[in-house]
């Protein structure tokens, strides 16, 4: 259920926070709510929806509700919530050169658990498929969340950081751009590559992951977890996506649908470079106070993936689907 | 008019990876085949390890192999 502007509809609730959420989109008033578990698919929902309201809005939805100030005082409510429960599972540091040293330490072997171990040795395309469809609610929007921290960077680190934004977005030529490339390869996969139609299939565990993205970016406190979690994503992309390349052509998948990890293997085997050279130095060089939330960053976003994959993994194993239905 | 002299071309070696080109640059290998990248950066595969050669695939990463701990070694993987 598309408009002419590209929004989907709301979603549908899943809890009384996301009930308040989407009555609100649908002109209701702003009721009072216990935020519930910080993880869980009612805030998480909620959250999405709010944050939604500041990328492509909803179709039949007033834009200028983005700016509605009793539902950004119930987004921060949630956001509180959401953060306190990072911060206390989260163990603290600041050491960024020992975490981005972690990184880059590849595990190998076939005891390696991981989704894109499993999808390259024995995952079948049925869970690809699903795999594809939660990684959709980022995708779709690729880069988009980390946009929002360009303003609140300075010099050599928003330099570096545009580097490989503009990479992210096709360097200037629309048909390469990693969204439009993911689009494509939903499309070989015979999923919707319409913007939002899986949000009402993932669980809060899939949107939790997204949310932090939006969290991070749209405030400048967090600009340095936002690097971090950028960081995060640039480093460790290359061999995973080389992984999944593996993986779907053993499934006989054609270049077509192997493009879209094609491009991220080399793309973010350089992405990794400038990250590090070109927007972690220069910005724990401009503001070294920054290294704590860069830490966090990194390791909050680590957190939810994990989280993720658990939930994928354990799924499959069970011989279960890891979408709602 | 002022004569302007175009900035030289940027290499970066780095000291563990890849060497570091930045703007469009066309590659040509041994055998007379170039390969063209038009990233703003791209990075050069040194170590000869890349499936990706002339371009870097991040092999050059230290491996470091899982074992689980009363079933080593039941299955080569290299990777």
């Amino acid at each position: 259920m598309l408009t002419a502007t590209g929004a989907p509809a709301p979603p549908t609730p899943r809890g009384p926070v996301s009930e308040v959420v989407v009555d609100a989109l649908r002109g209701g008033p702003v009721r009072t709510v216990e935020p519930g578990d910080p993880y869980g698919d009612d805030l998480q929902l909620a959250l999405h929806c709010c944050y939604e309201l500041h990328y492509r809005g909803f179709a039949g939805v007033p834009a200028d509700l983005e700016w509605d100030p009793a539902l950004l005082t119930l987004r921060r409510e949630l956001e509180r919530a959401f953060l306190a429960a990072l911060r206390a599972e989260v163990p603290a540091g600041d050491d960024v050169d020992a975490e981005v040293a972690a990184l880059l330490v590849e595990p190998t072997g076939p005891h390696v658990r991981g989704v894109s171990h499993h999808l390259r040795r024995a995952g079948e395309l049925w869970q690809l498929r699903e795999y594809v469809t939660h990684r959709s609610i980022y995708h779709l929007k690729e880069a988009d969340p980390q946009a929002w921290v360009i303003p609140r960077l300075t010099g050599a680190a928003k330099a570096g950081l545009v580097t490989v934004e503009h990479d992210e977005y096709g360097g200037g030529r629309p048909e390469r751009m990693h969204a439009t490339l993911f689009a494509e390869m939903m499309r070989e996969l015979e999923l919707d590559d319409t913007y939002g139609a899986y949000v009402d299939r993932v669980p809060g565990v899939t949107l939790a992951e997204v949310n932090l993205m939006t969290l991070c970016g749209l405030h400048r406190e967090l600009r340095g977890a936002s690097v971090g979690q950028f960081a995060m994503v640039e480093l460790t992309s290359s061999p995973g996506s080389e992984r999944l390349v593996r993986g779907m052509r053993r499934m006989g998948l054609g270049e077509a649908a192997v493009r879209f990890y094609d491009e991220h293997v080399e793309a973010d085997a350089v992405h990794e470079q400038v990250v590090r050279r070109g927007v972690l130095a220069p910005l724990l060089a401009a503001e070294p106070e920054l290294a704590a939330d860069v830490v966090f960053g990194i390791r909050a976003s680590l957190h939810l993936g994990e989280r993720l994959g658990e939930h994928l993994l354990g799924s499959w194993e069970r011989g279960e689907s890891s979408l709602l239905p | 008019m002022e004569n302007t002299v175009s900035d030289p071309t940027r290499m970066t070696l780095t000291d563990e990876g890849p060497a570091l080109v930045t703007g469009p640059v066309e590659i040509e290998l041994p055998d007379g085949r170039r390969v063209r990248s038009d990233r703003p950066v791209t990075a050069l595969c040194l170590c000869r390890r890349s499936r990706r050669w002339p371009i870097c695939d991040t092999s050059h990463r230290t491996k470091v192999r899982e074992t689980p701990k009363d079933e080593a070694d039941e299955e080569d993987d290299p990777c």
